[in-house]
């Protein structure tokens, strides 16, 4: 029983995954900036932008239905941790794990966007409603070419359990090089699941203010925030559990070690990403994803289909 | 989103993608843009009638403060007006270091101009690169003129600062580093798929539309209309220095990326030009401090299209009207034109490529009924009593105080 508290609110828990968080928004954030030739905040930036927000007032819009405003960045946040819980990290098992959790993992991480929708629409105001909708919009686009490039590296390895992937990748060492088109496919569809450029199409600040999180402040707003820090984690360790599934059957150290920069070099990436792009328009998006990620990732499962039927007879 | 209803959403006075308070109201029908209406008004700071008020030496500094990026192009084009009634002969060397500044300004105020629009596209890297190497030519103008913005380089029949030798290398020296960058610049501009994605196709104003509604500067040119006051009608140096008038037929906010990026090369030519032929000779004629009855018109060709000055003298040391039109209140009309049908998300960069400065534009204030929505005029005696009565509904009186106050007037 302690032992699972234990678990759960320390480490791998909530207390690691938000000073994780934390530390990856600092990453993210200096790496952003130093490539744009600014000097970038300090490490301490992200937890003192949250310990502010939490000392400010929570303001709820008068038209604004109080109990769905409150109730979507907590909802957001605990599904963003729930789903951290059950990716592995440094050894093929994670701390929870059952057949077939890798879609319970998608399904915890498409929750935040859901939130934020509800969130958005039922603050009334006219641009969260705008950014709301726009972000339900974007679900739609880039959720499949995800879906479908994870899946694909699971159809390889024969499994519906993250623990089941790995197991696999250890025992055929050198097959994740296989997957490295859906990788690419995944780690843009994870800009979109984080709202980030050029897929920050729902927040777009000189369009819809901050759209769906407009009316937010306070305490909210901060949990909101985090929740995005947190899904950027577990997008993260997701991506490199399914697509960088090596280093796991070393001491915990080391293993440890190699889960960070794993995630620190995902979290790069999507900031390298995101200085190089202006940020789409909605319908560009919408093409983008059908018509350049879904044949990609259908490319990388028929890659697997074949590599299966011819590797692993 | 196709059977969405219509609304309205605000866009302005206060909204992050304005740099300044102006109100656009949008008509949406999901993202899609039905119309737009715009208020000017929030900027307006009676200008005009202060400048009545004051000398035309003091009318220089007042005038160059409409503008905090085209100063210099206003506080020209109003002297320009005045030495024509005056008919003073502005010494050469004047002229050329007033093309000089006036090209470094352009500059400046493109480059301004390029890291906006990529903000508003949300590709802020551009911004932070653009407005980094605008730092180049901000110090070089406040070397020179002692300020980054409002210079105060200009008097009545000439200038006030010498440019010499040493600032002259200094000059030719950042130039170099912003011509490098520049075309670095043309070359994302041509090259980066998401740039281009955003920006072609978008905020279409075709030639004829520039011609009905009298679009100037940077976004007539990129329609194809060679209009250029430097070329058309040569003011200060202009005359006498080598420069194309850059157009563009893409049409859109892209053509207009274009035109700009690729004046800034202009701008590089013709600072070296006039740097090379600057003629020896004094700063300024004496002028005198009360200028003769008469009127005149002044073009400039500011960063952001024509600027046109009225200036009517009546034999005093105060000018009796002065009359600005900046450009941008000759493109604002077409900004609505481009947003027809157009997306939401085009919405801040269509306004933007337009290179708006709405504290120039801002003419007299309107009061709009919300109920109703249609316009009203509200004079100043009546907007007093408004505030009584607003008061009064509060518990304030201030008719007593106001009877008092009218007799003493009275008095």
């Amino acid at each position: 029983m302690l032992g699972s508290l234990f678990y759960i609110i320390v480490f791998p828990g909530m207390l690691f995954l938000v000073t994780f968080a934390l530390l990856a928004e600092f990453i993210d954030r200096k790496i952003y900036a130093r490539l744009q030739n600014r000097v970038g905040p300090p490490w301490f930036q992200p937890l003192a932008d949250f310990i502010k927000l939490l000392g400010k007032e929570d303001i709820v819009p008068v038209d604004s239905s109080p109990k769905m405003f409150k109730i979507a960045p907590i909802f957001a946040l605990a599904s963003a941790i729930t789903a951290f819980l059950y990716i592995p990290l440094w050894k093929t098992g994670a701390l929870l794990s059952f057949k077939g959790d890798i879609i319970v993992v998608l399904y915890l991480l498409t929750l935040p966007t859901l939130a934020f929708f509800i969130g958005g629409w039922y603050s009334t105001s006219l641009y969260s409603r705008i950014g709301s909708v726009r972000s339900l919009t974007q679900l739609f686009a880039y959720e499949v070419p995800l879906f479908m490039g994870i899946l694909a590296a699971a159809l390889l390895a024969d499994t519906w359990s993250l623990k089941g992937l790995a197991e696999f990748y250890l025992a055929h060492p050198g097959f994740w090089a296989f997957n490295l088109l859906g990788f690419g496919v995944a780690l843009v569809s994870l800009l979109g699941k984080l709202e980030k450029v050029p897929f920050d199409i729902p927040e777009a600040e000189t369009e819809v203010v901050a759209g769906g999180f407009t009316e937010y402040s306070g305490r909210m707003l901060g949990f909101l925030r985090m929740t995005l820090d947190v899904e950027m984690i577990a997008g993260s360790a997701l991506l490199a559990a399914v697509f960088l599934p090596f280093g796991l059957n070393v001491n915990p150290v080391l293993g440890f070690m190699i889960f960070i920069i794993k995630i620190l070099l995902i979290v790069s990436l999507i900031a390298l990403l995101r200085t190089v792009v202006a940020r789409l328009r909605i319908d560009q998006m919408i093409n983008f994803c059908w018509k350049f990620l879904v044949p990609l990732a259908l490319l990388q499962l028929l890659l697997n289909l074949i590599l299966k039927g011819v590797l692993l007879k | 989103m196709h059977n969405s209803p219509e609304f309205k959403i605000p866009i302005g006075p206060q909204h992050p993608a304005l740099k300044e308070p102006e109100g656009f109201s949008v008509a949406l029908k999901g993202e899609k843009i039905l119309g737009v209406d715009i208020r000017l008004g929030y900027n307006h700071r009676g200008i005009e009638k202060a400048a009545e008020e004051r000398t035309y030496i003091q009318d220089i500094y007042l005038i160059e403060r409409v503008c905090g990026i085209c100063s210099h192009s206003h506080s020209t084009c109003f002297i320009q007006a005045v030495e024509e009634i005056a008919g003073l002969a502005v010494p050469s060397r004047a002229l050329y270091i007033r093309t000089i500044i006036a090209e470094l300004e352009r500059i400046h105020s493109h480059l301004l101009w390029l890291g906006v629009a990529g903000h508003e596209i949300g590709f802020d890297t551009l911004l932070m690169y653009s407005w980094r190497d605008r730092e180049v030519v901000m110090d070089i103008l406040a070397s020179i003129t002692g300020n980054r913005v409002n210079y105060g380089m200009n008097t009545i029949g000439g200038v006030r600062r010498d440019i010499s030798p040493e600032q002259a290398q200094e000059i030719l020296k950042g130039l170099e580093i912003l011509e490098e960058r520049t075309k670095y610049y043309i070359e994302i501009a041509t090259e980066e798929t998401t740039i281009i994605k955003r920006l072609s196709g978008v905020g279409v104003l075709s030639r004829e539309d520039v011609l009905k509604l009298d679009a100037v500067g940077p976004t007539a040119r990129a329609s194809g209309v060679k209009r250029d006051v430097r070329a058309d009608d040569p003011y200060a140096a202009y005359g006498e220095l080598s420069f194309d008038v850059i157009t563009d037929e893409a049409c859109d906010v892209y053509g207009r990326t274009v035109v700009r990026v690729k004046e800034l090369m202009e701008s590089y030519k013709i600072i070296r030009q006039a740097l090379k032929n600057l003629p020896d000779g004094p700063l300024t004629v004496r002028a005198p401090r009360k200028i003769p009855a008469g009127e005149a018109i002044s073009r400039y060709e500011a960063p952001r299209g024509e600027d046109v000055h009225y200036v009517k003298a009546n034999g005093t040391e105060k000018p009796e009207r002065v009359k600005i039109r900046a450009p941008t209140l000759a493109n604002v009309q077409a900004v609505k034109h481009m947003l027809r049908d157009r997306f939401l998300a085009d919405m801040p960069i269509v306004i933007a490529a337009i290179d708006p400065c709405f504290s120039c534009t801002d003419r007299m204030v309107r009061l709009q009924e919300r109920d109703c929505g249609a316009d009203k005029i509200i004079n100043w005696p009546s907007l007093h009593a408004y505030s009584i009565e607003w008061h009064r509904e509060r518990g304030i009186d201030f008719t007593q105080l106001n009877k008092k106050l009218q007799d003493r007037l009275a008095k």
